[in-house]
């Protein structure tokens, strides 16, 4: 478990999560990404600039 | 074998395919972050065999895999299909050089030019920036009011970029369009995407149902991904009263959406013909 950078709220892992993966908080929906593995971390997902995509 | 993954975030997409490596190839992955990236000409230091580009930036996963050629390595996609569909005017060059149908476009770098292309052309036309993606800042426009004040923010707010005028014949899609994946010579799989709106990217809400790859949609999949440069893309293609035409084509793409509706495992393919790139057995162009 984590606690989302957002709201505060826990967000839980699966084994298979990797490092930079996305994760949604499933209290607040903000867009999460993983920074830190042992211990967990989680940080807000970048905001999308002008060239992502595809 | 070493095989680099380039990644910034990792999306859905990006896991399906760390997963699909792990559970068939026998490759050691190299997670590469392009946020982290120094690059030091002519050192390589991951001592790659083959790397997968997987960016969600368009800058950045160009000039990295610019670098990364430098050093030698064989890239997936290559630079040269990279910047070839990240620009929609290199795109429509390629695919008329290839004989691949489109729709009809106009290129003018003033209002006033651009205004005369589109009244020469006819309504409704849809004006896109050279550059972007999911959807964004493509505008479908239906009439000469909407024409003069398009453009005319266009040059006075936008990048200069956003001054390209690129000015696409709307082709009615009747609700949907056909996204092929097309991996090395092969067309792997088809998606129709269909949304209420005339814009039909997932990224917007269009829907995903699996639409059968028949020999005429598989040639000319085929033939568009050979006349960008080939390796592993996504073709979007327009059914016209005129037949298929090729719309925009993917180097980067996004599948999350269409393995389940498909029944196809596309990031097994994307790990497999990265392999055989990187064992030698399988060129990363066309």
């Amino acid at each position: 478990m984590a606690e989302c950078p957002v709201c505060g709220g826990d967000v839980s892992f699966e084994e298979s999560t990797v490092i930079h993966e996305l994760k949604d908080c499933n209290d607040c929906g903000s867009e999460l990404e993983v920074v830190n593995l042992s211990p967990y971390s989680l940080m807000e997902s970048p905001q999308a600039e002008e060239d992502w995509g595809q | 074998m070493r095989i680099g993954l380039l990644h910034s975030i990792i999306r859905k997409d990006e896991k399906m395919i760390l997963e699909a490596f792990a559970s068939s190839s026998g490759a050691h992955l190299e997670l590469i972050d392009d946020r982290q990236l120094a690059f030091q000409p002519g050192a390589d230091v991951f001592q790659l065999d083959a790397l997968l580009a997987r960016g969600v930036s368009h800058s950045r996963n160009l000039n990295a895999v610019r670098l990364f050629e430098g050093a030698g390595v064989p890239c997936v996609n290559t630079s040269e299909v990279i910047s070839v569909c990240g620009d929609k005017l290199q795109t429509s060059l390629a695919l008329t050089k290839a004989l691949v149908p489109q729709p009809e476009w106009r290129v003018a770098f003033t209002p006033e030019k651009a205004l005369e292309a589109i009244e020469e052309m006819g309504y409704p036309v849809v004006l896109k920036p050279v550059t972007g993606s999911w959807g964004r800042l493509i505008c479908k426009i239906n009439d000469r009011d909407a024409a003069e004040a398009l453009l005319e923010h266009k040059s006075t707010l936008g990048h200069y970029e956003h001054s390209i005028f690129y000015i696409q014949r709307y082709v009615e899609k009747h609700g949907r369009d056909i996204r092929s994946f097309v991996i090395g010579d092969v067309c792997v799989a088809a998606i129709y995407r269909t949304s209420d709106h005339w814009k039909t990217n997932t990224a917007l809400g269009g829907v995903a149902t699996n639409c059968y790859v028949s020999n005429e949609l598989a040639d000319l999949s085929i033939k568009a991904a050979k006349a960008v440069g080939g390796g592993i893309v996504a073709v979007d293609l327009f059914e016209s009263s005129d037949g298929l035409l090729i719309n925009e084509i993917n180097d980067t793409m996004e599948f999350k959406n269409s393995v389940y509706v498909t029944g196809v495992d596309i990031p097994g393919h994307i790990a497999a013909f990265t392999a055989r790139v990187a064992s030698g057995r399988e060129l990363a162009y066309a």
